[in-house]
């Protein structure tokens, strides 16, 4: 048996600010060279766990604690979190607020500063530590230059260069794009192979991480555990429907197809789950269910034709770009950081002029409109909702846009508690704004938009960060106003989101347009899906691994019968 | 996209390659030199190493023609304002009065408030090559650094490299949050009445102030975990030794600072007179 | 904040984000009133809520740092109106001391005080340290220089008790304990 270097016994955690405890009775275990996942819906303590670790609790966050955690043999309590950072490295979700250096190598030697290192070892050991997550070339970059995934890299090589032998990862995927998450998922898995570090992860996004082998998963739930389980019987269990969490898409179509799913074919990994015994169950699926009928062809409700535009002439952000949003269609827009995505909207709302080409509503020309104009017929939700909301109270938060529009107090009245009520959010109208949870506030700021009554709604990354359940909670409520007509474009490289909701996806490289299709043939396209920064769903895997043609077809009825058995 | 502001960038310049804190020793003494020294000669002879300075080190225009511009103009409004507040301060405080043309009124121009006023300008031109040179020509991760060997606390120049580290982002939320608001009519130009512009102004204050106090917790817990603190003293990744060159400009500067405080209080007045 | 070592983590990185904010809103974030190159400038409300959140000592230094910077990005340092900055926060923080904002506590009595504060702070700054360090250091006229400093210390008296407490009645709201809430029908 190897040596244990992290134990939790008869673990309970409460918050200061809390009235009950957070983790209750844990006990678990984490040997040298172990590679652990923890996942969990939101609230579930599963955070809570990684800042005992750590020490942000109950250093950074105050509360009290019962029972014992051992790290490295010694017991926390008497542990400062700086202590803590010699044994155990840290990343977190947010790029920016990790990367507090001005460049690249200043931030991986953050901590080594702090211990005081001499300058000769400082620089020694920072290229080392880049070279590790190869990033060698980009030590002068600033974070202003790079990526979420390529500042994520930096910060694990700050976790990395003082030789901590437990790396702990805090949702590492939430803020990147499917192809810099999978980037990060294989970086880890090769730093634990060639390092024997012990690794936690702490992610609810299962099916990226199980990408790459892991030892266990532990599951959390109300602060207890609920299960640690090797991989491959987990997913036998049956267990993460039951606890709110999205196993991987191929389990589910081979579940849906009758397949026995036992441990003993690996169904971790699409690539190498033995599908002898269910091929030909699968392939008896998809025939069975009837093809996907066509999308009747809708209205046209927005054009853009031949839109370019760029900050500096020289060089363009959008380059002749035509798209059309049929009236009650929903379109997603995807493409990688840079493509153009935001600039789009940006366009569409006013607030840039395109050089050339023209936008279109109901077949009339916007380019007169001013932002307010077109914010009356347009409707804008951005990712974060704590950048909208700018009232202290969820009523005022509602009615400001008809306020400054200078409607009467008595339509406002009327209108709100309207949009309210469409939201869900009648009883809590006089509540503080920062007393609601965050798929709420997001949900507010929709209602603030929606007061106005627009025709489209374009939203950014509607359910970047959502567990599961928010994310259908999220999808549900955008489908409802859907049915009522509600046009939507919804900006996005989230591949599930695409692939269940969107009736089309356009992608943007490189300012232009590359490819304007169903989203399930998008994501099977190989070329377009490198260039978006997506990667091919396991659903496309099963496909071709059992020999269904055309592949995108298969993954169109999975989508349907998926949804029927949600509903 | 809003202006970007002044950045460094290594064009391989002598000053570029000096130590940042040569470049901070230098800046403070020729600002505080600047600053005390109403020595006509004293700042002539400054401004004319400031320029020479500045023109070795071969930043280019574009890069502050903007501050340049913004510079003329304040500078031009604060002559203006002189003038205007009080036309005789050049007369009380040379004590002489060469009247060269009435105006209006109780104003007129004197040889005496010229000289002042020129002296004004001075003052203020001597410290600005410094300063541009000390924000383009320096790495903003030597400021830190530099701070900390002066003598200031490590955990008040870490603060200052926080501040160069964050305002791009900051700069970027606060767009963000103004064009959301815009969207959804909120005015902040001057088509709308002051009050109303101020309220709308709170409205996007506020999102702005909460985002950045929950920010200031992120990079909080960030710099707990890598240990920021723990110890009494750090060092940094970008402090470089003191070579040869770097000394000899110190030496240089304070010595011209000495100098210049010397010669000017020489006479017991920090003016120089020249209508005596 | 401040312990045996010196200040906290925390204060740190909220002098230096705070100094940035401050940057930002000299740059972007003042209001014309309608007379010529008279602004409300917003960062001072900002740099008064900081004060009162994290305590005098980061105020001096959010003051000191972010009119700095903010100088050298615009027309080069102006040294008696940087240090002015400086003694507005630190006096809007040691004025506003006690007042337990972080709690949700900030109401009438609070509203005052925190006005009282910025009041006298403002006064301090661009009555008297702004127009004498103006005086000293570049010998410019008394009349001058003392209207600027009423101009401007008025205006900023103005500001703060406007959007500074508007700002800071709106965080205390968010402190409020989620079980003092129901939901109507």
């Amino acid at each position: 048996m190897k040596k244990p270097v992290i134990e939790f016994d008869q673990f309970t955690f409460q918050y200061r600010a809390q009235s009950e405890p957070t983790l209750r009775d844990i006990n678990l275990t984490i040997h040298e060279g172990e590679k652990v996942l923890i996942v969990g819906p939101s609230g579930s303590g599963k955070s809570t766990l990684a800042h005992c670790i750590n020490g942000l609790a109950p250093h950074f966050y105050p509360g009290e604690h019962s029972g014992v955690l051992k790290i490295m043999g010694a017991d926390s309590k008497g542990m400062g979190i700086a202590e803590l950072s010699d044994f155990i490295g840290t990343v977190m979700q947010d790029p920016d607020g990790q990367f507090v250096g001005l460049t690249v190598a200043e931030d991986i030697a953050f901590k080594l500063e702090n211990d005081g290192v001499p300058h000769a070892e400082m620089i020694r050991r920072v290229q080392e530590a880049a070279a590790e997550v190869e990033f060698s070339d980009f030590l002068d970059a600033s974070p202003q230059e790079l990526s979420g995934g390529q500042k994520q890299k930096t910060t694990l090589a700050g976790g990395l260069v003082g030789g901590a032998p437990i790396l702990l990862f805090d949702e590492p995927l939430a803020s990147l794009d499917p192809h810099a998450g999978r980037a990060t998922v294989e970086l880890i898995d090769r730093l634990h192979r060639e390092s024997g570090r012990t690794i936690m992860i702490v992610e609810h996004r299962l099916e990226e991480v199980l990408h790459c082998p892991v030892d266990r998963i532990i599951v959390i739930e109300e602060g207890r555990i609920v299960a640690d389980l090797p991989p491959d019987e987990l997913l036998c269990s049956g267990l993460l429907r039951e606890k709110g969490i999205r196993e991987p898409l191929h389990l589910s179509a081979m579940r849906y197809a009758g397949c026995a799913v036992t441990p003993e074919i690996g169904p971790r990994s699409v690539e190498s789950v033995d599908l002898e015994g269910c091929t030909e169950q699968l392939i008896r699926w998809h025939e069975a269910n009837l093809a996907s009928p066509k999308s009747d062809v809708k209205q046209p409700l927005l054009e853009l034709e031949g839109i370019t535009f760029g900050y500096d002439p020289a060089k363009p952000v959008l380059q002749d770009v035509s798209l059309s949003v049929g009236r009650g269609e929903i379109l997603c827009i995807a493409g990688r950081n840079g493509a153009g995505k935001s600039t789009i909207s940006r366009l569409i709302c006013g607030f840039h002029k395109p050089s050339s080409g023209s936008i279109r509503l109901n077949g009339r020309d916007l380019s007169r409109d001013t932002i307010r104009e077109r914010a009356d017929v347009i409707g804008f939700v951005m990712q974060n909702p704590n950048h909208m909301l700018s009232k202290p109270l969820l009523y005022d938060e509602v009615a400001l846009g008809l306020v400054n529009r200078g409607v009467p107090e008595a339509e406002i009245r009327d209108r709100v508690n309207e949009t309210l009520r469409v939201c869900g959010l009648y009883p809590f109208r006089s509540w503080p704004v920062s007393a609601l949870s965050y798929g709420q506030k997001k949900r507010a700021t929709i209602a603030s938009i929606l007061v106005l009554r627009p025709e489209i709604l374009i939203l950014d990354e509607p359910t970047a960060g959502q567990d599961f359940r928010h994310y259908n909670e999220m999808m549900k409520f955008l489908m409802e106003l859907n049915s009522q007509g509600m046009t939507l474009i919804l900006i996005t490289h989230d591949m599930h989101l695409m692939l269940e909701y969107g009736q089309r996806t356009v992608v943007l490289a490189e300012g232009r347009k590359l490819a304007d299709d169903t989203p399930a043939r998008i994501l099977g396209n190989a070329q377009v899906v490198e260039e978006a920064h997506l990667h091919e769903t396991s659903l496309h895997i099963l496909a071709r691994r059992i020999g269904v043609q055309p592949e995108d077809e298969f993954v169109s009825r999975f989508i349907r019968s998926d949804r029927r058995m949600m509903n | 996209m809003p202006p970007k502001l002044l950045s460094y960038s290594d064009v391989g310049s002598p000053v570029h390659r000096l130590n940042g804190v040569t470049k901070l020793i230098a800046f403070l003494l020729f600002s505080i030199a600047g600053m005390v020294s109403y020595d006509t000669r004293c700042l002539l002879v400054m401004l004319v190493i400031s320029l020479s300075v500045f023109y070795i080190s071969k930043v280019p225009f574009k890069q502050y023609s903007f501050v340049l511009y913004l510079i003329l103009i304040f500078s031009a409004l604060n002559q203006l304002a002189i003038f205007l507040f009080s036309p005789e301060q050049g007369v009380q405080i040379y004590g002489t009065r060469h009247e060269l043309l009435h105006i209006a009124g109780r104003y007129s121009l004197t040889s005496e408030q010229l000289f002042y006023q020129f002296n004004v300008l001075l003052k203020f031109a001597v410290v600005v090559p410094p300063a541009l040179l000390f924000l383009l020509a320096t790495e903003p991760s030597e400021f830190a650094s530099s701070l900390n060997r002066v003598g200031v606390s490590y955990k008040v120049a870490y603060a200052i490299s926080l501040t160069m580290r964050y305002i791009p982002d900051v700069q970027q939320e606060y767009v963000n949050i103004s064009t959301a608001a815009q969207a959804r009519g909120i005015d902040l130009s001057k088509k709308e009445k002051l009050g109303r512009r101020v309220k709308n102004m709170a409205a996007i204050l506020l999102p702005l102030v909460l985002a950045t106090l929950e920010r200031i917790e992120k990079v909080s817990a960030a710099l707990e975990l890598r240990g920021f603190g723990r110890k009494r003293k750090r060092t940094w990744y970008r402090s470089r030794p003191l070579t040869k060159r770097d000394t000899l400009v110190i030496a240089g500067a304070v010595l011209i600072s000495a100098a210049v405080l010397v010669i000017t209080f020489w006479d017991g007045s920090r003016f120089y007179n020249p209508f005596v | 904040m401040q312990s045996s070592k010196g200040f906290s983590v925390k204060t740190v990185v909220a002098i230096g984000i705070g100094a940035a904010l401050f940057v930002v809103l000299a740059r972007f974030g003042s209001i014309p009133t309608g007379i010529p190159n008279t602004n409300l400038q917003t960062n001072y409300a900002i740099l008064a809520l900081f004060a009162l959140l994290y305590g005098p000592w980061a105020g001096l230094l959010i003051g000191l740092i972010g009119h700095t910077v903010a100088d050298l990005i615009s027309f080069g340092p102006w040294f008696s109106w940087i240090i002015a900055s400086g003694v507005f926060g630190l006096l809007a923080g040691l004025f506003s001391r006690g007042i337990r904002i972080h709690d949700g506590e900030f109401g009438g009595k609070e509203i005052l005080r925190f006005n009282i504060a910025q009041i006298i702070a403002n006064a301090a700054a661009w009555f008297i340290v702004a127009p004498v360090l103006d005086i000293l250091i570049y010998a410019e006229p008394a009349n001058k220089v003392f209207t600027q400093g009423l101009a401007a210390g008025a205006m900023n008296m103005v500001t703060v008790a406007i959007l500074g407490t508007l700002i800071a009645i709106a965080y205390s709201k968010t402190r409020t304990k989620r079980g003092s809430l129901t939901r109507e029908a």
